[in-house]
Parts: structure tokens; sequence; C-alpha cells
């Protein structure tokens, strides 16, 4: 079952290299905040799985941090791009 | 002995199942001419994938005892359920404010669409 996990695992940062390309060579903005974010994605169903090889909770916790570090830094730079500023109203 | 047989098969099955979205998002990602069909691949694939594997993952916790991580990983689960759809939105429509055009195709006929402001 581990050595499953292992491909499973090695597959996932196999896609989320692939998406650095698209993060990379993105035309525009939104493009690049996209395939971060979904790289951010796939690692930390990587990170789900090192938690399960290695018989460690720790990873999970990392996890937990990770996934809402992604949320918040999508919406802060999506918001950005929008109105051009962090605080204040949206017009 | 059976049980666990059975419970393996439907952990490779989910696993297998979430693999196959994530490279369906990757493959989309790369190869989809614009940003609004490229989130459309992206988010929800992404979420379907991560909820698999990590649906598979807490079933696998449960049955090897580890309740608390298989508490912790359905939690994290909820997250991307909830965090991924919403980011999708908030990035389509700060393209969408920003004056991002959505692509068609260079033969079709200029529509009613193309007279709305953005």
């Amino acid at each position: 079952m581990e050595d499953f996990v292992w491909g499973v695992a090695i597959l996932l940062l196999v896609n989320a290299f692939l998406c650095i390309y698209r993060a990379y060579r993105g035309p525009t903005v939104v493009d690049r905040i996209l395939a971060v974010n979904i790289i951010g994605t796939k690692t930390l169903v990587v990170l789900v799985l090192l938690a399960f090889v290695f018989r460690s909770s720790f990873y999970l916790d990392v996890a937990v941090v990770y996934g809402l570090l992604n949320f918040v830094v999508t919406l802060a730079a999506s918001r950005f791009l929008e109105t051009g500023r962090l605080k204040g109203d949206w017009d | 002995m059976v049980v666990r047989a059975m419970l393996e098969a439907i952990v490779v099955v989910m696993a297998g199942v979430g693999l196959f979205f994530f490279l369906v998002g990757t493959v989309g990602v790369l190869r989809l001419p614009d940003f609004y069909s490229r989130t459309h691949a992206a988010t929800k694939c992404d979420t379907l994938g991560a909820g698999s594997i990590l649906a598979a993952l807490a079933v696998l916790g449960l049955y090897q005892g580890a309740h608390v991580d298989s508490l912790k990983i359905l939690v994290i689960a909820i997250l991307i359920l909830l965090a991924s759809p919403t980011a999708g939105h908030a990035l389509a429509r700060a393209a969408y404010r920003t004056g991002l055009e959505p692509w068609r195709l260079p033969s079709a006929p200029k529509g009613e669409d193309d007279e709305r402001d953005l």
C-alpha cells in the first residue's frame, strides 16, 4: 500500500512540475496566479500522502496551514489585481 | 482479510479517480486557449481530484485506527472544497473586471455579445 501511495505522490509531483510551465509562460497575470494556486493544491495533497507514508501527523498540520495560506494568497493577489490595493472598498 | 482487500481496492480506485482528474486538470491548464477556459478546467478538476484522494486517505486512516488523523484529513478536504471554487471565482472576477477579453474562434461571426461593455 505504501508503494502505491509513493506512486500517487510522484505522479502528482510530475503534474505540478508540468503546471510550472503555465506559471512561467502564462500570457496574463491571472494565468500565473491560477497556476501557482493549483500547484499549491497539488503540494497539499502530496503533504497528506507523506503524512500517511511516514506515519507522522505533523505533516497534516502543515497541510492545513498550507491550504489556508494558498487560499489567502490567491484571494489577496486577485483583489490587488482588481482594485490596486489591499484595504478599503472595492470601487 | 477480505475486508482489508476490499478496502484497499476502494482506496486504489478512489485515488486512481483523483489522479485522473488531476491529470485532466493539468492537460487543460496547459492546452486550453484562454484564461477563462483554463480556470474552468483547473479549479473543477483540482477540487474533485483533491477531494477524491483525501477521501481515500481518510478511509485508509479510519481502517488503520488513526481516527484523529482521519478527521484532520476530512477537515482539509472540506477546506479545499470550500476554498478552491472561491479562489477560482475571485480570479475570474478579477480577470473580467480588468477587461480580459474571452477567447473566441477566429472564424466565429460577431454576435450580440460583442456589444456588451465589459
